[in-house]
């Protein structure tokens, strides 16, 4: 049973048609990787699945509820869970805090009952030496953690991942790899946008390329990065 | 031991620091004081005390509005002029006791805020702002319109009403006062009261989860909608609330002065442009900012009482400069420098063992 499904989700920008006529489905507990150029509308596809945008055409059905219309906050609510390409941190809340705002609303749990599991998310993430440090304090490479971390801390179904990876280093990179899989391995549905391809690689099932706002292909991921349309798109900017 | 039992706690949090605790036995013998202040000073100084307390009851309202839940109001004057014409009609027309008809005044201008909100809710960042004032003005040309209470000139409360104001009588032979100097201790004492509750109120609220909440859309409006944050409902709780503590501030202000006009209750000047001063001045967004700029308001308009309209001048002037070098006010400053806080409300993250996470850079719940 898929745990999320686009059906013929168009948006458009003014005259930019920045989403045509999307439709993919994600089983629950599966992986799946978007990729594409810059500006194909991976980021406005997240947008829409979130409710940050809001869609002019389609259906989006979350669980087997249609949530097209429903607000960020119900469909996070829900289990809907994000990271943010470029970090947007709750900047003078201490990290830690940061944590707190999404067990308390986006899993509706009390502070006593959210402490443990915050500080175990922390502890995965790497991020527990800096927990009471505001988040106006840390690196890039430590925000993005943290959009991992307070993602993962509104207990979601499906977790979107919007470029996490980018710009880390090697170690770091795998280091991050492990977590989403362990979090993967928990049960959780990936949805993952990235450009480090080895990356997303070791972690998806399925691949799924976007170009100009079109679902160009969908499949396994030897079978995607195998296509000839594929390589052309991605041969001009991709090493 | 089963392997499987209840996982035991292994981290808690605290928010309590040294520096608060000191402050809190610090507050309580103050406030202390303050009840017995009139025994011993002078009737101007607390007349003078009754203006600052206030002011600081405006000024940590329209700090909570602007300052956390991000709406910058510049027409906070409405819910001072509707609760005291409230007040005024509450105690000339229907006869009531000034002191239950303050508490209805502040009911007033609750109600009011539920249309008003209903209007400028839809308004956006500068909008916003323009429609706050723009209710503010209509609302003053219409109550100028109601004959009644004195038209656009305005109207007193009846003599009678002052007077046999509940409790006057008895201050006035406790402490063998004329009636006018009992009326003043006791707006005087209500005034403080109602800074404490204020003040009480919005601590509390901010360690609860509403006002994490709150302070996530203070810093960041589309995350803190992403992570499950009800912004909507949070503002207008916020907007509802501060209208009511608002209105109630001004309907005890107008029983203590005792005469209203409509250019005077409904007065951009004093009610919001006086109150952004200080709460920038002290420092947005922090509790104790409101407290220091309503003591240096209040230094700098004796200070420079004589000058004029210099006055004024001099105010705004310092208001940009305060902006420019340091946008966190001076409590903002200050805590940058010392990471003193009085009325904490981070949220530290402490193993069970005791060990501490070492804190870094200013604490600014």
């Amino acid at each position: 049973m898929p745990i999320l499904e686009l059906r013929n989700v168009s948006k458009t920008f003014g005259a930019l048609k920045v989403t045509q006529d999307v439709s993919f489905s994600l089983a629950a507990g599966e992986a799946l990787g978007i990729i594409g150029p810059n500006g194909a509308g991976k980021s406005t596809l997240f947008n829409l699945i979130t409710g940050n945008v809001a869609a002019d055409a389609g259906t989006i059905l979350f669980d087997d509820r249609d949530v097209t219309k429903a607000p960020p906050m119900q469909r996070c609510m829900a289990g809907v869970g994000r990271t943010f390409q470029i970090p947007q941190p709750f900047a003078k809340l201490t990290v830690f805090e940061n944590l707190l705002v999404a067990a308390g609303f986006g899993a509706a749990q009390t502070e006593r009952d959210a402490t443990d599991r915050c500080a175990e998310i922390l502890e995965d993430t790497g991020l527990v030496k800096r927990a009471n440090a505001p988040a106006s304090t840390l690196s890039l490479l430590q925000r993005k953690r943290l959009e991992l971390a307070r993602a993962l801390a509104t207990d979601p179904k499906v977790l979107l991942l919007d470029e996490i990876a980018g710009g880390l280093t090697e170690g770091e990179c795998e280091a991050l790899v492990e977590t989403i899989r362990a979090v993967h391995a928990r049960g959780v549905s990936i949805v993952w946008i990235e450009h480090v391809l080895h990356a997303l690689n070791s972690v998806v099932q399925r691949l799924l390329v976007l170009d100009f706002g079109k679902v160009i292909g969908i499949g396994a991921p030897e079978e995607i990065m195998g296509s000839t349309e594929v390589r052309e798109i991605y041969l001009g900017i991709k090493v | 031991m089963d392997a499987q039992g209840p996982p035991t706690r292994s981290w808690s949090i605290e928010t309590r620091t040294k520096a608060s605790r000191g402050f809190f036995i610090a507050v309580a013998f103050l406030v202390a004081l303050g009840f017995l202040a009139p025994l011993f000073l002078a009737r101007s100084t607390v007349q003078d005390l009754f203006f600052i307390l206030t002011m600081l009851v405006l000024a940590q309202c329209w700090n909570l509005l602007a300052g956390y839940a991000g709406l910058v109001s510049v027409g906070q004057q409405v819910f001072v002029g509707f609760g005291a014409y409230a007040m005024f009609a509450c105690v000339s027309l229907l006869g009531l006791d000034p002191i239950s008809a303050i508490f209805l005044g502040g009911l007033g201008a609750a109600l009011l805020s539920l249309p008003t909100g209903f209007f400028i809710f839809r308004l956006q960042g500068a909008y916003f702002a323009i429609g706050t004032w723009v209710v503010a003005e209509v609302v003053r040309l219409l109550l100028a319109q109601w004959r009644a209470l004195g038209g656009g000139t305005g109207t007193s409360l009846p003599n009678s009403a002052t007077r046999d104001m509940w409790a006057t009588q008895f201050v006035s032979e406790l402490f063998d006062m004329r009636p006018a100097q009992a009326m003043d201790v006791l707006t005087y004492w209500l005034a403080l009261v109602v800074a404490c509750l204020t003040t009480g109120f919005i601590y509390w609220l901010l360690r609860t989860r509403r006002g994490l909440g709150l302070a996530a859309l203070r810093d960041n409006q589309e995350a803190a909608r992403a992570v499950g944050v009800d912004a909507a409902r949070l503002k207008w709780a916020v907007y509802i609330c501060v209208s009511f503590v608002t209105g109630v501030c001004g309907a005890l202000i107008y029983v203590q002065k005792a005469r209203i006009s409509p250019d005077a209750a409904f007065s951009v000047v004093d009610w919001t442009a006086y109150v952004i001063f200080i709460v920038v001045i002290g420092g947005i967004g922090t509790l104790e900012g409101p407290i220091v700029g309503v003591i240096v308001f209040f230094l700098l308009q004796n200070a420079l009482a004589e000058y004029g309209s210099w006055y004024l001048l001099l105010l705004g002037a310092m208001g940009i400069i305060i902006m420019l070098f340091a946008p966190r006010g001076l409590w903002g400053l200050f805590t940058d420098r010392t990471g003193i806080q009085f009325f904490p409300v981070r949220r530290m993250l402490v193993r069970r063992d005791g060990h501490h996470s070492k804190v870094q850079g200013g604490p600014n719940g």
